[in-house]
């Protein structure tokens, strides 16, 4: 693998920056994926005869906020997000398949079973966070923080200072 | 029309997100553990170009839009938790998606997590409205609103302090 421009990242997320301007001009959207996730998970639930309708959750916003919003903007665009990086990593010759995250291995060995602990704990976290604090580091990050939107650069910061402190006792001793 | 520009727009987002690298578990965790930069700046040239974008819509009479609303019980606290679990799976929600279409299956689980996540917030959902959301509860304010100058002004301090950040990025190799 080639080594990475140095401009690149600063380069395409310029470029995502133009997306975002021209998806709020076009189609009145902000970028956002993290509402797509509850609403997949009650989806599921319906989908396999649970009925879970009783809850609060069920009648905000008519119901918005669940699988019944299906299908929407945002899921079209998290599709898209997966549709759009397959092609990119063929067509570049960067798709590769792995079983676990090489980082990841170094530190804490080729324990599939210790990766779905964390996975499942990781996973609870960020998706209850990212709901309570009303968007991830695209609805946040990139859409609200372009709003200059008080809410989201302290949500992107507590991004940060969550994430540093904890990769910082995750993987204190591991190599850098 | 709204699902296809959906579908066309969440495209060219995946593949800005998998040519810039940041989709890999290696720039997210290496960004919390401060060795790798790479995320922060693809976001702050991101939020550079997309807010000059947004707001210059916003002058022309184009768009309007209100920042989402601002409770520090909200955004303290889901955030902190937030970057707790983003440091044990080394994704987020956009790009877990992302991450599985260029071959990383492993990211398998923290969408399942997620998911498993998303369920236990329809749960406690009654009590984060009740409980978290009036702490510190201001409504949409968005910065300029906040100190009383223009937006342009509070775009221009954010794309100095990026420039000095960049540079000591570049300096530093991260």
């Amino acid at each position: 693998m080639s080594v990475q421009k140095w401009y690149k990242p600063y380069l395409l997320g310029a470029l995502a920056g133009l997306l975002l301007t021209a998806s709020v001009g076009i189609a009145g959207q902000f970028l956002g994926t993290s509402t797509t996730f509850p609403r997949a998970a009650t989806w599921i639930i319906d989908m396999v005869g649970i009925n879970l309708e009783h809850l609060e959750f069920y009648q905000v916003h008519g119901g918005s906020l669940t699988g019944a919003a299906f299908p929407d903007w945002q899921l079209l665009f998290v599709i898209g997000i997966g549709v759009g990086a397959f092609l990119a990593a063929r067509l570049s010759g960067t798709f590769k398949l792995e079983s676990l995250p090489p980082m990841w291995v170094e530190r804490f060995g080729d324990r599939l079973g210790l990766r779905i602990v964390h996975s499942m704990v990781g996973g609870v976290l960020v998706m209850v966070g990212a709901r309570m604090a009303g968007g991830c580091p695209s609805g946040h990050g990139i859409s609200g923080v372009s709003q200059l939107g008080v809410s989201s650069m302290l949500a992107l910061s507590m991004f940060f200072v969550g994430g540093i402190i904890t990769a910082r006792l995750l993987y204190q001793g591991g190599k850098s | 029309m709204t699902l296809i520009m959906g579908l066309v727009t969440g495209m060219i987002f995946g593949a800005l997100l998998q040519q810039a690298q940041v989709l890999r578990f290696e720039k997210q965790v290496g960004a919390m553990r401060l060795i790798d930069m790479t995320i922060v700046k693809f976001m702050l040239s991101a939020i550079i170009v997309g807010s000059i974008g947004i707001h210059l819509l916003a002058d022309l009479g184009m768009v309007s839009f209100a920042p989402r609303g601002l409770s520090f019980g909200l955004q303290v606290v889901g955030g902190l938790l937030f970057g707790i679990g983003w440091a044990f799976l080394g994704y987020c929600p956009g790009t877990s998606i992302g991450a599985l279409a260029e071959g990383r299956y492993h990211v398998i689980w923290p969408i399942l997590g997620m998911l498993l996540g998303g369920v236990v917030f329809v749960f406690l959902y009654p009590w984060i409205q009740a409980h978290l959301r009036p702490l510190g509860d201001f409504g949409a304010l968005s910065v300029s609103n906040l100190l009383g100058v223009s937006h342009w002004l509070v775009i221009a301090a954010i794309a100095v302090g990026a420039f000095f950040l960049f540079r000591f990025f570049e300096k530093k190799g991260l």
